[in-house]
């Protein structure tokens, strides 16, 4: 018996011994509850932004910066990315980071055809 | 030989300890492997539909640009009430659903069911004001194609709704048109998937009822409060952009 852990035996949070073999955290409901509130105070928080006419290009900037916290708190707590595996953790940041790469660059092939006509 | 064998068939039951369920597939490890994988699996088939959603708004983003004075007009005619409402309905089916997670992973059989009842209902409430916002944009002849008006956009004074806007010529006025179809495409898919989320509800809730799920298997109702939040988020996009980053255009 070469190995030095059995797959039951060690308490491993971040899975770095054991990466297949998450732990089941279960995320209580007061926890929930402080998602919940965040989440309708940034919907009233959007709205108000959205009547103020902010300077430049600053309105759709605050609106998507809200709009992001709130999906990332979605992320973390409603769908327990912050209590799962580093593979989860790695998959889900792969995912938005290909779509961000894939966004920009066809974005830059845009912009650099008529330059300055955007 | 038949010594070596019977050797390392005690070695391996030494090594694992196998939790024998009726839902545990005998090609996993152990419970925690599968339920591992399953939300693996799950999270794969996500990030497909950002890249589905994602082409939209990226769409979205593209022509918003090339036509920005129809943008700020035809965002302008969307209702922003209505649509704080349903964002605000939307999170809170989403809060019952990850109440509904939590009660199936600490076997509470009768919650489950309520909160997944409560999931359903406002998901339903959801589609009930989209079809009123849809309906009013039907009635102003703003749903692309044959019966299009850009009236509205052209001579916004007419209206009671538009009294005082900018009017567009018209060959930007047309363009409103692609505002509008992309309002329909992406609100309308938004809608699909809530209308496909609500119909594996109505399953999991019979499921729920027979006690499948309050006997330690959560994995069904954690991939689908996965999937319903997900569909969260992107009303949580949809919101702002169609609704909300047009009514301060720059000038």
């Amino acid at each position: 018996m070469a190995h030095e852990v059995s797959h039951d035996q060690a308490h491993d949070p971040l899975n770095v011994t054991n990466p297949e073999h998450g732990e089941h955290h279960i995320v209580s409901p007061l926890q929930y509850c402080y998602v919940y509130g965040a989440l309708l105070l940034g919907t009233l928080i959007t709205v108000f932004a959205a009547k103020q006419d902010l300077p430049g290009v600053l309105n759709p900037v605050v609106a998507l910066a809200i709009a992001c916290t709130k999906a990332v708190v979605v992320i973390l707590f409603f769908m327990h990315v912050k209590y799962q595996s580093r593979l989860i953790k790695l998959t889900v940041g792969a995912g938005f980071f290909t779509f961000i790469v894939l966004i920009t660059m066809t974005l830059l092939d845009y912009i650099s055809r008529a330059w300055g006509m955007w | 030989m038949a010594n070596a064998i019977a050797t390392t068939h005690d070695e391996v039951h030494e090594e694992h300890e196998h939790i024998v369920l009726p839902q545990h597939r005998h090609h996993f490890e152990t419970e925690e492997q599968q339920r591992e994988a399953g939300s693996f699996g799950m999270w794969l088939f996500l990030l497909t539909e950002i890249m589905f959603f994602g082409g939209m708004f990226f769409a979205y983003l593209l022509y918003r640009n090339w036509y920005y004075p129809a943008f700020v007009a035809a965002s302008n005619q969307l209702n922003v009430p209505m649509g704080t409402a349903n964002t605000a309905i939307l999170i809170t089916s989403g809060f019952f659903m990850a109440l509904g997670v939590w009660a199936a992973e600490v076997r509470k059989k009768n919650l489950l069911v309520w909160m997944l009842v409560f999931t359903t209902l406002f998901g339903c409430a959801f589609l009930g004001v989209k079809y009123f916002e849809y309906k009013e944009k039907y009635e102003l002849h703003h749903i692309p194609g044959s019966s299009f008006s850009t009236a509205m956009f052209t001579n916004p004074d007419n209206y009671a709704e538009t009294k005082g806007r900018p009017a567009l010529a018209p060959d930007m006025a047309e363009k409103t048109q692609i505002f509008f179809f992309l309002y329909f495409a992406m609100t309308g898919m938004h809608a699909l998937h809530m209308i496909i989320g609500i119909v594996l509800l109505f399953w999991l809730t019979w499921r729920a009822h027979r006690g499948e799920f309050s006997a330690g298997y959560v994995a069904p109702i954690e991939n689908f409060g996965l999937y319903w939040h997900f569909v969260d988020i992107v009303w949580l996009f949809l919101f702002p952009l169609l609704y909300l980053i047009n009514r301060h255009p720059i000038h």
